[in-house]
This record gives C-alpha cells, sequence and structure tokens, in this order.
C-alpha cells in the first residue's frame, strides 16, 4: 500500500488542491506492439469532478478508459483511482459504461441492470429490486424490465447499459461515447439525467465524446486529445454556472475553444 | 395475390394476418408429399416386378410384418432396449462430454493437453471400436451403453468446448469491469452464454448415439433394433430389415425433434 500514499504528494503541485484527485494519471504511455495509442498522458480529475475528454478517433481515447478500468494491464506511467494502481484493485472503485451497450442477450433488461450492482448486494432482495427498478424508470425504460436485449432498439439498449454502470454506484463513472447511437431529442434528455445522477451522488464523471457540444454542456473540463499517438493537446476549463442553458454564452466559448484545439 | 393486394389496399393486411397461421399450421405437410410419392413408387416397382420381392418387399408387407411382431409384443422388447441403450449412452456421454467440454473450455492449459488427442479420438469410425470394447467389456449392456457414450462424447465435447472459449470478450470484460468475480462470471455470463452451443452438442450427439447403437447391436446383441435389423439378414426377410431401418429413422427422428424443441425453449432469445 505504499503506493498509495503516493499520488497525492506527487499531484499536490499539479491540479488537485486539498484531498488528491479522484483520478491520477502521470506520463501514462500505451503500446499495442509498435503501435503507440497513447504518448505520455497526463489527467487528473478531482474528487466529484465532471471531466470529458475529446479528440479525433484514434486518438487513443477509448484506450484511456480502458486503462483506468483495470482492462489493460500493461502500460507505462501511472494510473490511480483514489490513490490506489488501477492494477492493485484501484479499478474497483470504477464503473464503465462501454460504447457499445454490451448486454447479456438471453437476461430482461432488470437481470442486466442487476449486474451492475455491487458485489455484496444479493440481486434477489427487495431493496436491491427497487433500486434496479428505479434506475430503470431514471433512464427512461419503464414498463420494459421485464424485456429482452433483442427487443430494444439501439438506443434503449445504450440506455440499459447506462442504468447498469449507475447501479454500480462507482466513485468514478466512466462514460466512452455512451449516447452517440441516440437521437437528439433522447440525447439531451439522457444528458440531463446523468447530470441529475451526477449531482446527486456527488460521483467523480469521465466522459469520452466526439461531440464537442455534449462536452462543453456536460463537463467541469474538457481535455483535448490530438491525434496518433494520443496526446493531452489542451485543458479548456468550462466556465458557465450550472445548471447550463444549452445557449449559453460560455459554453459557445468554451466550444470554439475545443474546436481550435481540435484544429478543425 | 398480388392483385388483391394492390386492389384492396385496407383490409388485406388484416386479411394476411388471419390468414397466415392456418398456412403456417399446414406447412410441415409439404414435407410429406415427396416420401409419400416414394412409397407410391416403392410399391408399383415391386408389384411390376422392377424388383423381386425377396429383395425388396412391398410397402404393406413390411407394415403387416411390424403390426405383426407388435401384436405378438416381440417388437416392444426389441424398441425398448434399444431406447434404454441409447438413454444410458447419450446421458453418459453427454454428461463427460459436458465435464470435458467445461474443463478445456474454461482452461486453456486443459485444452491445449488434451483437445489434440479428442479431435484425434474423434475420427475414429464407430465400428472401428467395437472388436475392443468388445474385448474389453464382453457383450454384456455395459459395452454397449459405453460404445453408444463414446458417440455421444465428441459432439457435446467440440461445441461446449469451442462455446465456452468463444464467449464474447466484451462480455467477460463487462463481467470484470463489475467486479462480479470468477463463480458469479461463469453463472451470470460464461454458462448462459455458452448454453446455445451446448444444446447443438446434443443434438449432435444423440444423432450419433442413434448411429453407435446400430454398431453395437449388428455385431453383438440378441435383442434391440439392430438385431432385429441383423436378424433380417439372417432369416432372409427384407421385411424385417426395412421395417427395422425404418424404426431407426422414426425413432432418430423423434428424439432430433424433441432435442430441437428443447433448443427452441432454451434459446428463446
Amino acid at each position: 500500500m505504499d503506493e498509495a500514499d503516493d499520488p497525492p504528494e506527487r499531484t499536490g503541485d499539479s491540479t488537485a488542491p486539498t484531498d488528491g484527485p479522484a483520478l491520477a494519471v502521470r506520463g501514462l504511455t500505451k503500446r499495442y506492439g509498435d503501435t503507440v495509442a497513447l504518448d505520455e498522458v497526463d489527467l487528473a480529475v478531482d474528487d466529484g469532478e465532471f471531466v470529458a475528454v475529446v479528440g479525433p478517433s484514434g486518438c487513443g481515447k477509448s484506450t484511456l478508459l480502458r486503462v483506468l478500468t483495470g482492462l489493460e494491464e500493461r502500460f507505462e506511467g501511472r494510473a490511480a483511482v483514489d490513490g490506489v494502481d488501477v492494477r492493485d484493485g484501484g479499478s474497483d472503485a470504477v464503473g464503465m459504461v462501454f460504447q457499445e451497450p454490451r448486454l447479456l442477450a438471453w437476461a430482461d433488461v432488470r437481470e442486466n441492470v442487476a449486474v451492475g450492482l455491487p458485489a455484496d448486494v444479493d440481486p434477489g432482495d427487495p431493496a436491491a429490486r427497487d433500486r434496479v427498478d428505479g434506475l430503470i424508470e431514471t433512464v427512461g425504460l419503464d414498463g420494459f424490465a421485464e424485456s429482452r436485449p433483442g427487443e430494444l432498439s439501439g438506443g434503449m439498449a445504450q440506455r440499459v447499459s447506462l442504468a447498469r454502470g449507475l447501479a454500480y454506484e462507482p466513485e468514478v463513472l466512466l462514460l466512452d461515447e455512451p449516447f452517440s447511437a441516440l437521437d437528439q431529442l433522447t440525447k439531451y434528455e439522457q444528458q440531463d439525467n446523468l447530470l441529475d445522477v451526477w449531482r446527486e451522488r456527488g460521483a467523480t464523471v469521465a466522459l469520452v465524446t466526439h461531440d464537442v457540444e455534449e462536452a462543453a454542456y456536460l463537463a467541469d473540463r474538457v481535455v483535448v486529445l490530438g491525434g496518433q499517438p494520443g496526446t493531452v493537446e489542451t485543458v479548456v476549463d468550462v466556465e458557465a454556472d450550472r445548471p447550463r442553458e444549452r445557449t449559453d454564452e460560455a459554453l459557445l466559448t468554451a466550444r470554439r475553444e475545443i474546436t481550435d484545439a481540435l484544429g478543425v | 395475390m398480388a392483385t388483391t393486394r394492390e386492389t384492396e389496399s385496407g383490409d388485406v393486411g388484416a386479411e394476411l394476418v388471419g390468414a397466415l397461421p392456418d398456412a403456417d399450421r399446414f406447412q410441415w405437410l409439404l414435407g410429406l408429399v415427396v416420401p409419400a410419392a416414394l412409397v407410391v413408387v416403392w410399391h408399383l416397382l415391386v408389384t411390376t416386378g422392377v424388383f423381386a420381392a425377396h429383395q425388396l418387399p412391398q410397402p404393406l408387407r413390411v407394415v403387416e410384418t411390424l403390426y405383426g411382431m407388435a401384436a405378438t409384443g416381440e417388437l416392444w422388447g426389441h424398441i425398448a432396449i434399444t431406447l434404454q441403450r441409447v438413454f444410458f449412452g447419450t446421458l453418459l456421454g453427454v454428461s463427460v462430454g459436458v465435464g470435458f467440454g467445461t474443463i478445456t473450455g474454461l482452461y486453456g492449459l486443459a485444452h491445449d493437453l488434451l483437445d489434440p488427442l479428442l479431435q484425434s479420438l474423434k475420427n475414429i469410425p464407430s465400428l472401428a471400436w467395437v472388436p475392443l470394447f468388445l474385448l474389453w467389456f464382453g457383450i454384456g449392456e455395459g459395452a454397449k451403453v459405453l460404445l453408444i457414450a463414446v458417440g455421444a462424447f465428441f459432439p457435446v465435447y467440440l461445441n461446449l468446448s469451442t462455446g465456452i472459449s468463444n464467449v464474447s470478450e466484451d462480455l467477460i470484460e463487462v463481467a470484470e469491469v463489475y467486479d462480479l468475480g470468477r463463480f458469479e462470471s461463469l453463472r451470470r455470463v460464461v454458462f448462459p452464454a455458452a448454453v446455445p452451443s451446448l444444446l447443438v452438442g446434443i443434438r449432435g450427439g444423440v444423432g450419433l448415439a442413434w448411429m453407435f447403437v446400430v454398431a453395437a447391436e449388428l455385431i453383438a446383441a440378441s435383442q434391440g433394433i439392430g438385431f432385429l435389423l441383423s436378424d433380417g439378414r439372417v432369416l432372409a426377410r427384407p421385411d424385417i430389415i426395412v421395417g427395422s431401418i425404418l424404426l431407426f429413422a422414426f425413432f432418430g427422428n423423434l428424439s432430433d425433434l424433441a432435442v430441437k424443441e428443447v433448443e427452441k425453449r432454451a434459446v428463446d432469445w
């Protein structure tokens, strides 16, 4: 556990003002064979902060999340959650909503959401069941608790996956383009849902997206990754007050900054 | 139909919905048309003398023979013992197949150690085992059940093993991210995902069990449909031979339909 004490000291000089960042990534380099997916990436996300990561496809956005969830064991540099290295169990505090729904085809929506329940919660317990049903309602799928994924549209399936991520009650929730399959109206709705959940639970959220508007609307800070291999181009602070209006002047400014950094 | 669709655009949809189930209900009858025609041709070929009656009996003669044996009760003994052999052989073969399939599907080392051997054993024809099994296990029921089990084992083993090892990496990652733990991820993700492969294997296994029961009964049995078959040859009774073949066809199909029905209910997603 020596390592656990390490990051707060080291990150004291960067962005974390008080009790150390929830997510600390330092000099992260990830290679797949000869391909460098991420090159010396630094990222610190404070407890309760909402950070968006944007970048062109192939810049390693998803790889960054995979490292943080503990799915990639081999990398150089450091990645820690609440001061615990992701390879030493730090990833247990992380919940992930994948880009694809990744649902169990044979299980109904309720059972799929229950997969996200923490290990010490018995899915058969009435309280757990209520919580699952509540989450199904939160993502706008009430009435579909007994449906199988095959009966759902792509956007609905993605929302089941979102509910599963929320059921986990993670300290850090990672989302990999969770709204990209949704139509505009549902997307707005689910973005606001996510903000509500984030506010209620005080979770730390890192959202990967290629949607500049989404990043600016949701996040406190937007990390712009640039091209191959992925490196941090710039970090844009979104200064708009919450709750935000989508037409807020400050959001437009942030969007312009992000777009400039992306070089479009 | 095309013209009605164009003219009565409004009601056609409802009409079709009402009409389709009926059409579906009788569709399977189409599968009987060709066999029925063949029986008629068969009958004509024998009665016109193209085939001699001592080589191919009339269809009705076969039915009479089977009916006669059923009436005396002789037939039921043969059917019962064959069904019993197939049942226990399949049960044993499927169980062992599930064991080996699970272990080799889950553990790469077990797969690397066992799979090459099992893959080559599966290519040994059923009849080739018979002398060895007679030598080892005698001519009792045990030898026959074991031989059938060998047949039923391989499809189950092969399908389940690949089914388990090919469970989508995406779902394994979900289990990992949500900390399901080894046991829970097997129970909730890996095994359910492999159920379709298992059932495909069982279907193949039941099919092979019928192949192997013939091998076992042709050579070393005093009862059973296979014995009846070889007895028909010894007695120069083509009606018994054809009747036995038809019995195999009937029960083989019946068991296949049963497994198919289980498959349909279990894999309904």
